[in-house]
């Protein structure tokens, strides 16, 4: 606590202006910052699996399960940064139990509850479902009973389950476009209804969320899949990159145009807040804003996605290109994550000043748990592709 | 078709002249908080600052953190004092070092001041509060008689109503680790007693009163003079009325 | 019904259920009894201690009006510079705060041009700098000057 305190000391020679006493102590860091980053992920991750299904790109069938997968690892830690930053984290249980109709924050538990649930499990239970039965009678030890397990004890495999597999799967995959849908846009709603803060107020809140999350989300899956076909030393499969790095690029034209909206209006507007908000992104926020987000995060990826669209080099300068651009849309979506929740709170609600945040090393907010939390998701994502290799799914054969 | 359309007609003249009735109502401030409980037998507090009578000595701040026990490090007030400078040309300075428990200096020369004030700040105690809405687990709330109160043993220490009060006025206890705002001194009120902040104000700056005793305290300050509160395009339902409340303030 | 289903729908409903039975006992007793909040946390808000006695309390025991003669300072209640009494009231040995230093005077009456019309200023650095003011002043009668 005296370290805590030592650092607010140190914050309030930092402040510039007037901002209320109470304003000094900033309430949401990096963990919060993780929070929508990785539900985001999630929600992209899973749309680009669904547009597989639901319309029918056969081209993406490569990423299809992988998609899954990594939107299941990271949907499994998206809690953690939530949880951990709370005053008492032992008291969540609370948010289920007494959820407060009024606040945008209260029917998160369920939220995830249902897509976690509902959604995810339920449509990679349905599509490996098949192989999980033969695998159960072909592996041995540990493994054959987690495969035992996870059959839930349906390991009826007639052509007609095998049929309502698909069915029912298809039938999860289309409800759960819009509980994906659901899942982000209400995370920006989180941020989006909070009138005290001009720079999180905006109704195109939600929908800048899900579309930053879209991007982030296929950039994932595009590194994701070029990594594990580089450790598998398999081919990449250059149809389904294209196709993906296609969709990226659409999408963050869209994103790109929404968030430029955002900031049109804002600037036409120039309603109160203006000023401040004005000296915040050219201040504070320049160098994550403008440089870290808008150039590097979204006008080079653009840039260089767009080219390809009409020129089409060597398939190693496209791998190339893909990879450097979707890791820097990754890069870039962290930084408009922390340019919100970070950037939202260095300016004072009195519009008098601003106060600063720097990260710290250690404490449960500090930079080597939050590293935990991102580390983790792809430990969990190599443990689900040891499980449920999706490579290995057109090689299982019933006996 | 027509008759609806009269019917409409109809119910947007009585919504004209109810709108004109509240424009020429005199206590302006009070139709920030017009939605009123319906039971006007209970009290229903609300609190008055006279910025007009402020000096600034901070006894306020001081006392309020020691009948609560608040921390005594400068980050957490559940009251403070702000002094605002508007210079002549224009430039408006605000500064509350210590939430003005150690006093103020003025180190603006005389002849650049305009116009010079302290503004006492605290829970607006808002009847459309956005801190009880936001809170997801009903740890925050109103009670029956007015008072925004907090449930320390249910608060999950989220901070979300620490975002959502547009006025500064939470904020997370550094032992306890939940959140903590001004309780009007519930524990107090409920006793006959005023607040620590009022028994020590040595200007009588500050006051507060049932909203729904048309002869109480609160009632004749807001009558006799012209009182505002903080932000209203917000639309919180501020109870904490300001007499001279500047539009520099925020 | 397809078998999946049959297995799936019981395992939803043994979770619901789990869910329910759970909440059951973890809802505390008195939530939701006026709004949407733990009705007995309006007692703990009751229940926290008093510091501050009241001017009334002082009162029973000490007759400031005949002490302070209706000078500048009679209308200030006590522990605006006593400070929190309610230990002194419940148990008169329990001393109060006498504050003697300048800077205590001057939180109000140091020159300060925010306030300069509203009462008495003094400039602590050139008004006999190093003396203390109750020296001259008696803080119940601030305007009897001792020689």
């Amino acid at each position: 606590m005296q370290e805590h305190f030592q650092y607010l000391y140190e914050m309030l020679t930092q402040v510039q202006g007037y901002i209320y006493p109470n304003e000094i102590d900033l309430q949401w860091g990096l963990l919060i910052v993780l929070y929508p980053y990785i539900t985001g992920l999630v929600a992209g991750a899973f749309i680009l699996a669904s547009l597989e299904r639901v319309f029918n790109v056969k081209v993406l069938k490569p990423t299809y399960e992988l998609a899954l997968l990594t939107a299941l690892a990271f949907l499994l830690v998206a809690t953690m940064p939530l949880i951990s930053h709370l005053g008492h984290p032992e008291r969540f249980y609370e948010i289920m139990i007494t959820p407060h109709a009024d606040s945008a924050m209260a029917i998160f538990g369920f939220v995830y509850l249902w897509y976690l649930m509902v959604v995810l499990l339920l449509e990679i239970w349905f599509d490996y479902r098949r192989e999980i039965v033969i695998w159960s009678r072909q592996e041995k030890g540990l493994k054959k009973w987690l495969y035992k397990i996870l059959t839930l004890g349906v390991t009826d495999l007639s052509p007609r389950t095998l049929r309502w597999d698909e069915k029912i799967g298809y039938f999860v995959t289309v409800v759960g476009i819009p509980s994906a849908f659901l899942l982000h846009g209400y995370v920006g709603f989180i941020f989006g209804s909070v009138k005290a803060n001009p720079w999180w107020s905006t109704v195109l809140m939600p929908v800048i969320f899900l579309f930053s999350a879209m991007v982030s989300g296929i950039a994932l899956v595009l590194v994701i899949y070029m990594g594990v076909s580089y450790l598998r030393r398999k081919k990449i499969d250059m149809k389904a990159l294209d196709t993906i790095a296609k969709y990226l690029f659409y999408i963050l034209i869209l994103d790109f145009t929404l968030e430029g909206l955002d900031q049109v209006h804002r600037i036409y507007e120039a309603e109160e807040s203006f000023e401040i908000l004005s000296l915040l992104v050219h201040g504070p926020l320049f160098l994550t804003f403008f440089i870290f987000q808008i150039f590097l995060g979204t006008i080079i990826p653009l840039v260089s996605l767009g080219i390809l669209q009409l020129y089409k080099p060597g398939e190693m300068a496209r791998r190339t290109i893909y990879f450097i651009s979707s890791i820097l849309v990754l890069f870039g979506i962290f930084f408009m994550r922390w340019n919100v929740v970070i950037g939202g709170q260095l300016f004072s609600k009195s519009f008098y000043g601003f106060t600063d945040y720097k990260i710290r090393l250690a404490g449960s907010e500090g930079l080597l748990w939050s590293m935990v939390w991102i580390i983790l998701p792809f430990l969990i994502l190599a443990f689900l592709l040891w499980l449920l290799p999706p490579w290995k799914k057109a090689e299982a054969k019933s006996i | 078709m027509k008759h609806s359309r009269r019917k409409f007609l109809k119910k947007a003249a009585a919504g004209g002249s109810l709108l004109a009735v509240g424009i020429a109502n005199p206590f302006n401030a009070i139709i920030f908080a017009s939605e009123k409980p319906e039971d006007p037998s209970k009290p229903w507090w609300g609190y008055g600052i006279d910025i007009e009578k402020c000096i600034g000595c901070g006894r306020c701040a001081n006392a309020c953190k020691l009948e609560n026990n608040v921390s005594k490090e400068p980050f957490y007030f559940r009251t403070w004092v702000e002094q605002y400078t508007i210079k002549n040309d224009g430039e408006v300075k605000v500064e509350s070092p210590n939430g003005g428990i150690d006093g103020f200096t003025q180190t603006v020369p005389e002849e650049d001041i305009f116009k010079s004030f302290f503004v006492p700040k605290m829970c607006n105690h808002c009847y459309k509060s956005p801190c009880v809405q936001v809170c997801p687990v009903g740890a925050t709330y109103e009670s029956p008689d007015g008072v925004v109160l907090v449930d320390k043993d249910y608060c999950l220490g989220c901070r979300y109503c620490v975002q959502a009060c547009p006025y500064g006025c939470r904020y997370i206890d550094p032992i306890e680790k939940v959140v903590d705002k001004c309780t009007f001194c519930y524990h107090r009120i409920i006793k006959g007693k005023t607040t620590a902040c009022i028994e020590v104000c040595p200007t009588n700056a500050r006051l507060m009163g049932d909203l729904n005793d048309k002869s109480g305290e609160l009632y004749t300050f807001l009558k006799n003079h012209n009182c505002l509160v903080l932000k209203p395009h917000l639309n919180t339902g501020c109870k904490l009325y300001y007499n001279e409340l500047n539009a520099e303030v925020s | 019904m397809p078998p999946q289903l049959k297995t799936l729908i019981p395992l939803f409903i043994l979770f619901i259920l789990a869910f329910l039975i759970a909440r059951h006992f973890l809802v505390p007793d008195s939530f939701g009894k006026e709004g949407h909040y733990r009705f007995e946390s309006v007692e703990d808000n009751k229940e926290m201690p008093m510091f501050y006695a009241g001017n009334e309390a002082c009162a029973e025991c000490h007759d400031k009006a005949a002490e302070m003669e209706y000078d500048m300072h009679a209308d200030l209640t006590c522990e605006t510079c006593h400070g929190p009494g309610m230990a002194h009231y419940e148990n008169p040995d329990n001393k109060l705060i006498m504050p003697r230093d300048r800077s205590f005077c001057g939180l109000c009456h140091a020159s300060n041009n925010t306030r300069k019309y509203k009462l008495a200023q003094v400039d602590l650095e050139e008004h006999n700098p190093g003396m203390k003011c109750v020296e001259c002043h008696n803080p119940h009668l601030p305007w009897e000057i001792a020689e």
